[in-house]
């Protein structure tokens, strides 16, 4: 079909540098060059430096013999064990302090955020007290307080203080009894990943049932109940096939047991305790965020204290609690690479210190260490996401 | 008979529930669980406290030069107040000391106006905190002109440094931080915008420790031959780094609470991109995202710290160092609880003051 108007006017053609379209894409060429070049100027002066130094590059290092042994490691390892071996050794560090620093300080968080909103004038003081304190300290300075002030001033082995004459703290770490498997051990293994799978198993139940029904089963307690008594009935029926190994005295040390040394109890403790005190901040203010009101139209349809709490306030709670709370696990392990300051050794300490100044290859070894770093990120994030996902509210 | 009716004058309400009875019965004692717990956080507090006390204060040492003069059982301060100039000053000449003690003067007198409300030039002093007074700072700092002695930066140390690393950090930060959070806005610039996020999500993922010894090992290979940084100005370029992908999270917050309407009426008017952004957005994002800067700027403070690892001797440092030597060993915790106080006086009143400037500011554009 023809134009119905070939003489109407076609407007004059704006100029091409006012077009919005084509100046971004100009900007943007001339961005990605001037990034490219510089990425170029840097990389062309590494690698005439060096040369110049005599700097060997690539990652043929990671399999030469590391010739220093490590304070502490989680598998086997010693002098001639490879860089590689090392870079294992460290990481298996960093996750160890990680995971226990982000169970204790998220026990210790959850109850101080607790405690802030209890209508107990004195004991919200105190948890407020102990919030105030911590997070206004450096964390490096509280690892310090830890390891040479109060760790090095703790009493020697042979006046070590003990609870029941298995767990001993000293000066040379705590010590702590160490479970010893035997060979009829395995049955209660499987019952414990039987038992797991039956709460997982259990918990879909309920939940469909709540949802067709409404009929609240308690989850929790049939839980707890499969989780602890399955496996401890199985364990005596196979007569008791595990004893603890307590830590004793022998000489100048403790013999026997597992220890924890000085610088992971430090790292440990530090950690925890100052993130628990970001943590209980975000605990509280997502509790604070579910409105009264939520509360009173819970008691007007007649749910009993501890199911508003557990079926109106927690739910819309976690869901305020989850990112910032994310944010602050990134931070624990990031933080954990502080570890390098007080020489327990973690991928910081053992692969980007002592490997680094061994093999003199900066430019791999903090790259390896920061894209672990970066990928652990990740992880808790993608985990995290998944998690919020999952809790978000689902909005019709 | 005439049955007026008179009513009685009110009971005062019963004495336990009103005046310190009252109180306590409301706050401490409301129920047997709380009494409970009320008994317990005395007895806790009544044990822990008085040693406490006792060595904080009252058994403690405050006078005399060296170590005999700790006698009493107590905290031993002497130590503090023998070291007190190389925790405050570093090894900066003893007679040059009066320079430091200017900027800090100069700052605070610069400060004082932005906390009084009736204040018209706040932002004309800000900026001028932000962007002139740094040259001051560094021309005193430094000399090498006016007559004043010139010093090397490894002079340089205490809360001095600690001080300096966090504002040039945070200072240096600003316009980058802002660049970014421009740049990761900018959705008509895929190119731009992926380059910003992996710079910011790049410098967020990894720990500040990692960053500093980048700094410090690998700045060096980066740069032509012939050319080579200050130890403490390679720290400061990781810090800024650093900082700047923190800022930039906290501006785009910023960015994002401004209302639509506000980009769409400046396009309305024609302005050009940078009219926009400078004249209508971030006037207005920056006001809102100051307390989230405050608080960036005291993760920082306290991050500090860490550039012990790379040899830098901040106020944390200097402790370090004098429990090392021989005539005041075994005083670490006098050595850490002051520096933990210092820190704890600078973080607690800026996030104190973080807190009423959000409430402060929080009018505009809270939906």
């Amino acid at each position: 079909m023809a134009d119905a108007s070939p003489e109407r006017e076609t407007p004059a053609k704006p100029r091409l540098l006012s077009d919005p379209k084509f100046r971004a894409l100009v900007f943007q060429i001339i961005a990605s060059i001037t990034v490219a070049a510089f990425v170029f100027f840097i990389v062309r002066n590494t690698l005439h430096n060096m040369e110049s130094r005599g700097i060997s590059t690539g990652f043929g290092f990671l399999d030469r013999v590391s010739g220093f042994g490590i304070l502490q490691s989680l598998i086997e390892y010693n002098e001639t064990s490879t860089y590689g071996r090392t870079f294992v050794v460290g990481l298996l560090n960093t996750i160890l302090v990680s995971v226990l620093g982000v169970f204790f300080a998220t026990i210790i968080g959850f109850i101080m955020g607790v405690l802030r909103l209890s209508s107990n004038w004195l004991i919200s003081k105190l948890a407020a007290a102990y919030i105030e304190i911590f997070r206004n300290i450096p964390l490096l300075l509280q690892i310090f307080f830890w390891y040479y002030a109060i760790g090095f001033n703790l009493p020697g082995p042979r006046q070590a203080m003990s609870v029941g004459d298995s767990l001993f703290l000293s000066n040379r770490g705590l010590y702590l009894p160490a479970p010893v498997f035997e060979s009829g051990f395995m049955a209660t293994g499987l019952a414990i990943v039987g038992s797991i799978v039956a709460v997982i198993f259990l918990a879909r139940w309920a939940r469909k049932r709540f949802e067709a029904t409404g009929q609240l089963f308690h989850t929790v307690y049939a839980s707890l109940a499969i989780l602890i008594g399955v496996p401890a009935l199985v364990y005596f029926l196979s007569g008791s096939p595990m004893h603890l190994d307590y830590p004793s005295l022998q000489g100048f040390n403790f013999q026997g047991g597992v220890v924890v040394i000085p610088e992971l109890f430090a790292l440990v403790l530090a950690l925890s305790i100052y993130t628990a005190a970001f943590i209980a901040e975000t605990v509280r203010s997502g509790i604070q965020a579910v409105s009264h009101g939520q509360t009173e139209a819970a008691s007007a349809l007649g749910l009993r204290p501890s199911w508003t709490l557990r079926l109106v306030v927690i739910p819309q709670a976690m869901r305020v609690i989850i990112p910032p709370l994310t944010s602050q696990y990134l931070n624990l392990t990031k933080n954990s690479s502080l570890a390098a300051a007080i020489g327990y050794p973690d991928l910081v300490a053992v692969f980007a210190g002592t490997t680094l100044n061994q093999t003199g290859q900066a430019v791999e070894i903090i790259a390896i260490t920061m894209s672990v770093y970066l990928l652990l990120s990740l992880i808790i994030s993608i985990f995290m996401n998944w998690y919020n996902a999952k809790m978000a509210l689902r909005e019709r | 008979m005439s049955h007026d009716f008179a009513p009685l004058p009110d009971l005062p309400p019963p004495g336990t529930t009103v005046g310190a009875v009252g109180w306590l019965r409301r706050n401490l004692f409301s129920n047997v669980a709380n009494s409970i717990l009320t008994l317990f956080a005395i007895y806790l507090l009544a044990t822990l406290l008085p040693p406490l006390f006792s060595w904080l204060f009252f058994k403690a040492d405050w006078i005399g030069d060296s170590r005999e003069a700790c006698t009493s059982g107590g905290a031993c301060w002497v130590f503090i107040r023998a070291r007190f100039s190389t925790f405050m000053y570093g090894f900066f000449p003893e007679n040059e000391t009066w320079r430091i003690n200017l900027i800090y003067i100069a700052l605070i007198a610069c400060m004082v106006p932005l906390f009084i409300d009736s204040f018209r030039h706040k932002v004309k002093l800000g900026v001028f905190v932000i962007f002139v007074f740094p040259i001051f700072g560094f021309i005193l700092l430094f000399g090498g002109v006016f007559g004043l002695e010139q010093t090397e930066t490894s002079q340089w140390g205490g809360l001095t440094l600690t001080l300096l690393l966090a504002s040039v950090g945070c200072v240096a930060a600003l316009p980058l931080g802002i660049l970014l959070a421009l740049g990761r806005q900018a959705t008509n610039m895929p190119a731009v915008k992926s380059m910003c996020v992996l710079f910011i999500e790049f410098w967020r993922g990894v720990p500040l420790i990692t960053v500093l010894f980048m700094s410090s090992v690998m700045l060096p290979l980066f740069l032509p031959e012939g050319v080579s940084f200050d130890k403490l100005l390679r720290a400061l370029i990781g810090i800024t780094l650093f900082q700047s992908a923190y800022i930039a999270e906290v501006v785009r917050g910023g960015l994002q609470a401004i209302p639509k309407g506000q980009y769409e009426a400046a396009d309305a008017l024609g302005l050009s991109y940078w009219k926009k952004m400078g004249l209508i957005v971030l006037p207005q994002a920056m006001k809102i995202v100051i307390p989230g800067i405050v608080n960036t700027f005291i993760a920082l403070f306290k991050d500090t710290t860490l550039v012990i690892i790379v040899g830098l001797l901040d106020i944390l440092g200097m402790v370090q160092n004098a429990l090392n030597d021989p005539n005041w060993l075994g005083y670490s915790t006098e050595g850490y609880v002051f520096t933990a106080f210092v820190f704890w006086i600078f973080c607690f009143s800026m996030s104190r003051y973080s807190q009423s400037l959000e409430r402060k500011l929080h009018t505009g554009h809270k939906r």
